[in-house]
C-alpha cells in the first residue's frame, strides 16, 4: 500500500493480522480491546476468513489451539481479566508447539480492576502464567506503527518456532490513533507445517496435536527438545531500543506507552543537564540483557530507573541484568493512571541530584 | 449557527475536536452553550476529558455520569433533556463514532424531530474504512437510519494526526465534493489546525481553525 492512514492502535492490529495472512480469529469483547474483535468481525467475511465470538475467552482459546494444530495463521486478543481466562489454553499451545497470537491490550487490575490502561500483567506474560515449563514470546510495541509492524512479526515467529507469540500493548496503545503505514511482508521463507493435522491426503502418517505423554521420559526429551527452541529464540529473536545508554548517568528502562512519556521526560532532563539514557525492551521475553551490557560497558556508576504502569515487575529483570553492579530504581503508577513526564523528571532529578 | 448541534462521524474522524471548538465558538457567539459528550463507544479520548477545558471557558460539559471512570456502562444522563427543555442555550451533541454512537442519538428523536437543528457528518478521509465517497455514503446513511435524524451538512476534517500536511487536506477535496455532491448535502466547513489552513485554499468552503484538546501522555511537557 505505501499511503499512511489514520488507525486506531487496536484495528490497526486487527489489519495488520489480515496482512499477515490470519484468516481465523476467535474471541471475546472486552474494554479497551474490543475494537480488534469488531474489526475481525466487519472484515473476516469480507475475506473469505473466520470471526467468531465465542461464549467465553476459554473457548476462544481453545478454538486457537484447534485451528493453530490445523496449520493456519490464528489470533485472539483480549485484555488482562480475559487473558486470565485463558491461561490453561495457552498452557496447552505452549505444550503442543502451537503457533499463534495471543494479543493482550493490558488494563488496570488484579481482578476485574479497571479499564483504563496498565502494564501489570508483566508478570503473567514473560513468568509464566499458566502450569509447566513454557515461555511466551512477549513482544512490547510503543507506537501504532510499531504494533502493525511486530503482528506480522509475531506470526512469523511462532511459525518458526512452533510456540505462541503474545503481543503486550497498554489501552492507551489500543486506543489511541497515530498514522500507519503497512508495509509488504514475504512469509515464503518460513518452513512448511508439516506437523499440522491438516489431514493426510492417504499420503503420509497421520499427525497428532497433544500435550499429554503417558511416558515420564517422552514428556522430558520433548521439554528438552522445546528449551532448544527457547535457547534460538533468545539467541535470535532479542529486540531493543537502547539510546544514550553508555554515557548516561541515569538508565530509563521502559517500554510500550511508558517508554515514550520516559524519552519525553528524558528530552526535558537533557535540557537541565542531566546524562539521561532510555533502554525500551521490545521482547519482554526474552528479555534484552544486552542492552544492559551495552550500558555498563564503559562504567557502572550509574543507576537504572525502571518505569511501569505497575507497582514494578520489570524492575526485577532489570535487577537480574544489573546483577549489583549498578543502582536500581522504580517509579510506577497503577490502577489505570497513566505516569506523567513530569513525575518522571521528578524522580530522575532526586537521583541525579539539584543541577 | 444554529441552536443544537449534532456532531457525527466516524469514529477517528475528529468529531470530538470539532464538537469541542464548536462549542467554544457557540459560546463565543452566543454568550452561553453547553456541549454533550454521548460517546458510548470510546472509553478514552472524549469530549468529557476536556471538562476542565470547556468548563473554565464557561461551557457547560453535560457527560455520562461514569465518563472517565472504570465502569464502561453505556448510559446517558437525564440531564441531556434540559437540551431541549432549556431554549435559550445553544448546544453541541457530541456523538459516538458509527452507527452504534448514532443509536443513542436515537433515544432523542421525539424532541429533535421539531427542532431546526444542524447535523454535521465529519469526515476524515485518511481513515481506511471511510477513503471513498460509497464507502462514507454507506456510512453516512447508516448514521441516519441508527438515529432517525437527517445529516444536514458535512464537515471535512481530514487529517493524520501530528504529521498532517496541507496537501493531505487539499487532496480530500475532491473526495469530499463527490460526497457533497452524491448526497446532495453543503460542506459547512474545512477544519485543520490554523497552521494547515493557513497554506490552504479552501475553495470557497468556510474554515474552522481547531484548536486540539485531546493529548497523548508523551506528547508535551506539561
Amino acid at each position: 500500500m505505501g499511503d499512511k492512514v489514520l488507525m486506531k492502535g487496536n484495528e490497526a492490529l486487527a489489519e495488520a493480522a489480515i496482512r499477515a495472512g490470519c484468516r481465523h480469529f476467535f474471541g471475546y469483547p472486552i474494554t479497551p480491546q474490543t475494537e480488534v474483535s469488531a474489526y475481525m468481525a466487519k472484515k473476516m467475511p469480507k475475506i473469505g476468513g473466520t470471526f467468531l465470538q465465542a461464549e467465553s475467552e476459554v473457548s476462544a482459546i481453545n478454538m486457537v489451539y484447534g485451528a493453530g494444530g490445523a496449520g493456519v495463521r490464528v489470533m485472539t486478543s483480549s485484555s488482562s481479566p480475559g487473558i486470565s481466562l485463558k491461561q490453561e489454553g495457552i498452557s496447552y499451545i505452549a505444550g503442543a508447539d502451537v503457533p499463534c497470537v495471543i494479543v493482550n491490550i493490558v488494563r488496570g487490575g488484579p481482578g476485574l480492576g479497571g479499564i483504563q490502561p496498565a502494564q501489570s500483567d508483566y508478570f503473567q506474560a514473560t513468568k509464566g502464567g499458566g502450569h509447566g515449563d513454557y515461555h511466551l514470546v512477549v513482544l512490547a510495541p510503543s507506537s501504532i506503527q510499531e504494533m502493525v509492524d511486530l503482528t506480522s512479526d509475531a506470526f512469523d515467529i511462532g511459525d518458526k518456532y512452533r510456540c505462541p507469540v503474545m503481543i503486550m500493548g497498554d489501552g492507551m496503545l489500543g486506543q489511541m490513533m497515530e498514522p500507519v503505514e503497512f508495509k509488504d511482508t514475504d512469509a515464503s521463507s518460513l518452513p512448511e507445517k508439516e506437523w499440522a493435522t491438516s489431514g493426510t491426503g492417504m499420503k503420509r502418517k497421520k499427525n497428532v496435536i497433544n500435550s499429554l505423554f503417558i511416558e515420564a521420559s517422552e514428556l522430558e526429551d520433548l521439554v528438552l527438545e522445546r528449551q532448544k527452541r527457547y535457547d534460538e529464540i533468545c539467541k535470535n529473536e532479542v529486540r531493543y531500543e537502547a539510546v544514550d545508554v553508555e554515557d548516561a548517568d541515569i538508565v530509563l528502562v521502559a517500554y510500550g506507552t511508558t517508554s515514550r512519556i520516559a524519552k519525553t521526560a528524558m528530552a526535558k532532563a537533557k535540557e537541565k543537564g542531566y546524562k539521561v539514557g532510555i533502554i525500551r525492551p521490545i521482547t519482554l521475553w526474552p528479555f534484552p540483557f544486552e542492552a544492559f551490557e551495552k550500558a555498563l560497558s564503559k562504567n557502572t556508576d550509574k543507576t537504572f530507573l525502571a518505569v511501569e504502569m505497575s507497582m514494578g515487575q520489570m524492575v526485577e529483570d532489570v535487577r537480574l541484568a544489573v546483577n549489583g553492579r549498578a543502582n536500581v530504581e522504580f517509579f510506577g503508577r497503577t490502577g489505570g493512571i497513566v505516569p506523567t513526564p513530569k513525575e518522571i523528571l521528578a524522580k530522575i532529578e532526586e537521583i541525579g541530584g539539584a543541577k | 449557527m444554529k441552536r443544537i448541534n449534532i456532531i457525527t462521524g466516524h469514529y477517528g474522524s475528529g468529531k470530538t475536536e470539532f464538537a469541542i471548538n464548536y462549542a467554544l465558538k457557540l459560546k463565543e457567539k452566543f454568550g452561553s452553550a453547553v456541549i454533550c459528550d454521548m460517546d458510548i463507544v470510546n472509553p478514552y479520548f472524549r469530549t468529557f476529558d476536556a471538562s476542565g477545558e470547556l468548563s473554565d471557558s464557561g461551557v457547560r460539559v453535560i457527560a455520562p455520569e461514569y465518563a472517565g471512570t472504570n465502569l464502561d456502562l453505556p448510559s446517558l444522563p437525564s440531564d441531556i433533556l434540559s437540551v431541549f427543555s432549556n431554549k435559550d442555550t445553544p448546544a453541541v451533541l457530541d456523538v459516538g463514532g458509527d452507527e452504534d454512537g448514532a443509536i443513542a442519538l436515537g433515544q432523542y428523536y421525539p424532541y429533535l424531530k421539531d427542532e431546526d437543528y444542524e447535523m454535521f457528518f465529519v469526515i476524515n478521509g485518511k481513515r481506511p474504512d471511510t477513503s471513498n465517497a460509497d464507502d462514507i455514503i454507506k456510512l453516512a446513511n447508516e448514521i441516519q437510519y441508527a438515529s432517525r435524524c437527517r445529516i444536514t451538512a458535512l464537515v471535512n476534517n481530514t487529517n493524520l494526526s501530528y504529521i498532517s500536511t496541507p496537501a493531505d487536506l487539499a487532496e480530500s477535496f475532491e473526495l469530499v465534493d463527490e460526497v457533497s455532491k452524491k448526497m446532495n448535502l453543503p460542506i459547512k466547513y474545512v477544519s485543520a489546525t490554523p497552521e494547515i489552513l493557513s497554506q490552504t485554499d479552501s475553495k470557497g468552503v468556510e474554515k474552522f481553525p481547531l484548536k486540539l484538546f485531546m493529548q497523548l501522555p508523551f506528547d508535551a511537557f506539561a
